[in-house]
């Protein structure tokens, strides 16, 4: 089971990737999207996979009955699935703004931090 | 350690007292000459004194003291004299704003020198080699409102910096080939580490070193340009203390790498050249303190070719000439900042007849010169006639040594004169301001080394007992008896001294018409390491600015390209490299809806690379969403669904809010040939996380973790819900920190929206750069 | 987004997507939810109602600015962590108590005050993110 499941992250990765080597803003933060659930399955897929089997204690007992779905990595993932979309909202709002401030969507065009030349540094002491 | 204590507080008494702190301050110098001298009875006496304490014994390092007659000699030089220096600058710097941090550095420095002369280990002796460096750089660079002043402060600290580095390089490569870290057992396995294979590799290092600190060439051009900084610092730092740290390490391991072959040769090859080259350039100087500095580079040489020629004569005479140097070159300097001080200029061409004026000075600086000239009753008279005792009797080679020593010398003693006593005689000429006597604490530095040149002279033998036989014993490394006194005597020496001073008298009577023939030669030579510190300085600045722009080009697409070619090599390479590729898994039972879902996902991934539209991509980026939201709640996940799916629904919301205002169509504008690169780079990197995952996932689990959280959930943190219990109570910190990032994401996406007033002004100065 | 039946549906939607954010917060000890699920349906509930009626219609209805409720929610969470400390347990250690009130017996924790702090967290920032970004289709 966990086999499809690596193919599966395999071609979230190189599907986000792909978008991530792109010069254009837009395809870049659909990449990252892609990126946090392929990291996500990831590690889903490394607590190994079980079938429909919620973590979860049933009333009356202290422990659960017979095996469940690996609780550790499902936490880890909740967390980070909040934490990714915020940084997606940021990373949108970031690259609208610098849309409408620098007027590209290019990231070669983007040269407010690193100019093309900025000259060689001073010769004097 | 006083020094360093007193360091701290003198800028507070500085202000608290003004320019007469330095009375005061004078006495952390006195405190520690009067300790030093205490010890002089029983270093006199042959033996030596040493301490430490371990640092990091599993290291073999420690902190240790050493002091034979050698360390002593220098320590007193450096205290005495500072003594007299911090005197000297509480009157030379009498008003500056910054004359705490002045007094703060001097007492720095002088606290390293003394650590440098004193210390036993390696590691000592290099970090105190380095402190040295930096308090020179901190002192030339003192009146850093002048570009000249930075350039010569850094230039020092370079050359010398880059010296301490060879030094530190040497110094590794003798504890390997001895295994010795300390000075004092080196100097017992002398033998081992000269039969060595690494003795020259060692050596060249070390003078490496040595050579850039005493400014030898050609090495040489830091140090005039060192003058730059005050006065005190010139006398102290570039004269009399610092620069002699160099001519120590030489004397310091004479006894345990000297005798060689290779040691008799470059020591006094590169000294006889850096005498010649430094009086030759001495000559073309002016301004009094670049004559004095490059006499003292002149002296420098004098001292190293001396201390590798050998002989016992020679160390004899380079243990007097060290002493000797010490008082009349930093009583010169003093001079020479007191004439500045109170006529305002330094041009010898300019000054004429201070007699009357500054008639203390004049008498100390006639005492310093009468020493450095080596007339006799003074005590460079006894270092001339032992250097000329020394090398008197030359064989082969070493008589252009003795040329050499004998042009230098005489063109020394013409540039001694030359400062001492031509600003005095003659008639007065106009100075830039109307030129008196300074105050007691301008003078008494001058009048006191000057006098005690004299005095040393007169009762030589008590010197010799206590100082010149000891270093001399310690530089040799077997007992040396220093006997000669100030009464002359006939023979060659003498003979070669009066010739030294015919020639000195000429030199100084036909001082203006050598120097133009120097002007002459210098201008048709038109470079000098000098102006190669420069090129070398803007070339380094060109390279790492081309550099840069290779490495750090501003292209996003092309760090990405980067970082995923690397990530897909660590992925990949050493699966393969070690063979431990996964085993081909089986095609595992699935029921038909769970290989719905995942086609579901694989063609939302797929539709999402394809789009053409923004309609397209975010519809397609929801379903990929919702379909690795199903496979969670299919696979036992229902708490991650949930999450999943509300956070697909706001990224839709918020995509489609941001993207029908961005008005870009995702659709990909890269060349075909870029497309299949991206693709390969995209594709290993996505092969390689699968490969990793099946690798992974055929391992056997460790379920420790798992377990222990389900066993104690309910009947630890009262919850069935065991997912929820890690997150807000096993966990809770990482949870408290992890919500905290959300905030702060929030917060900054607030401030990015609202920032939206500086936009016109920020189009502008975009516009003007375009 | 100015169709009646959007418009009248969405109180309706907003209140119950609120209570059932509630419920699921509350629930999530035991049962599938918690608080980062039920702060999000509650966000996304905001983001409904902005939607429909416009963002100061629920600047209005929330009252505080949600930047503060975010803030308010973090100081919980991390005051949370704090009575462990009384009794000598390291910080953000679960305490539980069950009184009883009106014959039932409730379970009060410290680790439901960390719990409500995360959803309130959740709730503020998303909210704001979205309100910020409704916000700009009308300047």
């Amino acid at each position: 089971m966990e086999a499809v499941f690596a193919i599966l992250v395999g071609l979230f990765f190189a599907a986000s990737i792909y978008l991530m080597l792109s010069r254009h803003i837009i395809r870049i933060l659909l990449g990252v999207v892609l990126f946090g659930n392929a990291v996500n399955l990831l590690i889903f897929t490394n607590g190994r996979i079980m079938r429909e089997v919620p973590p979860i204690i049933a009333e009356g007992l202290d422990v659960p009955a017979g095996a469940v779905a690996n609780p550790l990595p499902q936490a880890l993932i909740l967390t980070a699935i909040v934490i990714s979309f915020s940084f997606f909202a940021f990373l949108l709002v970031l690259a609208y703004r610098a849309y409408q401030e620098i007027g590209t969507d290019d990231t070669d065009g983007m040269r407010v931090a690193e100019p093309a030349d900025d000259g060689l540094p001073p010769m004097g002491y | 350690m006083l020094p360093f204590v007193g360091a701290l507080f003198a800028p507070l008494l500085t202000r608290v007292m003004k320019h007469n702190a330095g009375w005061v301050l004078a006495a952390v110098p006195l405190l520690v000459f009067v300790h030093f001298a205490g010890m002089l009875g029983i270093v006199g006496s042959g033996a030596t004194v040493s301490a430490g304490f371990d640092w990091a014994p599993s290291l073999g390092l420690r902190f240790s003291w050493y002091l034979d007659g050698l360390s002593l000699t220098f320590a007193l030089l450096i205290s005495g004299i500072g003594i007299l220096i911090v005197i000297y600058s509480g009157g030379y710097l009498k008003g500056h704003p910054h004359q705490g941090r002045f007094f703060s550095f001097i007492l720095l420095f002088m606290g390293a020198m003394l650590g440098l002369v004193v210390s036993d280990s390696f590691l000592m002796l290099f970090v105190y080699w380095e402190l040295t460096s930096i308090t020179s750089f901190l002192l030339i660079g003192f009146d850093h409102g002048r570009e000249a002043s930075r350039r010569a402060a850094l230039q020092a600290l370079l050359v010398t910096g880059l010296g301490g580095l060879s030094l530190l390089g040497g110094l590794l490569v003798i504890s390997q080939a001895t295994g010795v870290n300390e000075l004092s057992s080196l100097l017992a396995a002398g033998d081992a580490l000269r039969n060595s294979p690494l003795y020259l590799v060692a050596l060249i290092l070390v003078l490496g070193g040595a050579f850039t600190k005493s400014a030898q060439f050609p090495f040489h051009f830091w140090l005039p340009n060192a003058m730059e900084a005050p006065t005190p610092v010139s006398a102290y730092l570039h004269s009399a203390t610092m620069v002699k740290a160099g001519v120590y390490l030489v004397m310091r391991l004479n006894p345990a790498m000297g005798d060689t072959a290779a040691w008799e040769t470059i020591l006094p090859m590169f000294g006889g050249v850096t005498l010649a080259v430094g009086t030759l350039l001495a000559v073309r100087q002016t301004d009094l303190k670049l004559m004095l500095a490059y006499t003292t580079v002149a002296s420098l040489g004098l001292l190293v070719m001396l201390t590798g020629f050998g002989s016992d004569k020679a160390i004899e005479a380079a243990a007097l000439y060290l002493i000797a140097h010490s008082m009349f070159k930093g009583a010169l300097f003093m001079v020479a900042g007191l004439i500045d001080h109170e006529t305002g200029t330094r041009d010898i061409t300019g000054l004429r007849g201070l007699r009357k004026a500054m008639p203390v000075t004049f008498v100390a600086a006639m005492l310093a010169a009468l020493s450095m000239g080596g007339l006799p009753l003074f005590f460079g008279f006894l270092a001339k006639e032992e250097i000329y005792a020394a090398l008197g009797a030359p064989e082969g080679w070493q008589a252009a040594l003795l040329v050499v020593a004998i042009c230098g010398n005489a063109l020394m003693f013409a540039i001694g004169f030359a400062v001492a006593l031509r600003p005095f005689v003659g008639a007065a000429a106009k100075a830039p301001k109307a030129a008196h006597e300074g105050p007691m604490s301008l003078w008494l530095g001058p009048v006191v080394l000057g006098a005690s040149g004299l005095a040393a002279a007169l009762v030589s033998p008590i010197i010799h007992r206590f100082f010149s036989s000891p270093t001399a014993s310690a530089v040799a490394g077997s007992p040396v008896d220093v006997t000669i006194s100030t009464i002359p005597h006939l023979g060659v020496p003498l003979l070669l001294s009066g010739l030294t001073v015919a020639l000195g008298v000429a030199a100084y009577l036909g001082l203006d018409r050598l120097r133009g023939a120097m002007v002459g030669v210098l201008k048709t030579i038109g470079w000098g390491p000098d102006q190669g510190f420069d090129q070398a300085l803007r070339g380094l600045l060109r390279l790492a600015t081309g550099l840069t722009r290779v490495i750090h080009n501003g292209r996003l697409d092309i760090y990405m390209t980067v970082t995923f070619i690397a990530v897909a090599a660590a992925l990949l390479l050493p699966m393969m490299l070690f063979d431990e590729l996964p085993s081909i898994p089986s095609i595992p039972e699935f029921r038909f809806y769970e290989w719905g879902v995942l086609a579901i996902a694989v063609i939302g991934v797929a539709a999402v690379v394809h789009a053409r539209s923004r309609l397209t991509a975010i519809v397609s980026l929801g379903i990929q969403g919702f379909a690795v939201a199903l496979l969670y709640m299919l696979f036992g996940a229902p708490d991650l669904s949930f999450t999943q799916f509300m956070v697909e629904t706001l990224s839709v919301v918020i995509l489609a809010l941001v993207m029908t205002r961005l008005r870009l169509a995702p659709t990909d504008h890269r060349p075909f040939g870029q497309k299949l690169v991206d693709m390969a780079i995209a594709g290993a990197c996505g092969a390689g996380f699968a490969l990793l995952l099946l690798k992974v996932t055929q391992l056997p689990f460790d379920d420790r973790l798992s377990q222990f959280f389900n066993t104690y959930s309910k009947t630890i943190a009262h919850g069935r819900n065991v997912v929820n219990v890690i997150i807000v109570d096993f966990r809770g910190l990482d949870t408290l920190g992890e919500i905290a990032v959300v905030m702060v994401t929030g917060l900054a996406i607030l401030a990015l929206v609202r920032i939206r007033s500086k936009k016109v002004e920020v189009r502008a100065t975009v516009a003007e750069e375009a | 987004m100015q169709t009646l039946i959007f418009r009248t549906a969405t109180p309706f939607l907003t209140c119950l997507m609120l209570m059932f954010s509630v419920f699921v917060l509350l629930r999530g000890h035991n049962e599938p939810g918690g608080g980062f699920t039920g702060g999000l349906i509650a966000a996304s509930a905001f983001a409904i109602h902005g939607i429909a009626f416009g963002v100061p219609a629920v600047r209005r209805a929330l009252y505080f600015h949600p930047m503060a409720i975010a803030g308010f929610g973090l100081f919980a969470s991390a005051v949370a962590g704090l009575p462990s400390l009384l009794f000598g347990m390291p910080f953000l250690t679960g305490l539980w108590s069950a009184p009883s009130l009106f014959g039932m017996s409730v379970d009060l924790s410290t680790v439901m005050v960390f719990d409500i702090g995360v959803y309130l967290v959740v709730v503020g920032s998303f909210t704001s993110i979205a309100l910020a970004l409704e916000d700009r289709e009308h300047d």
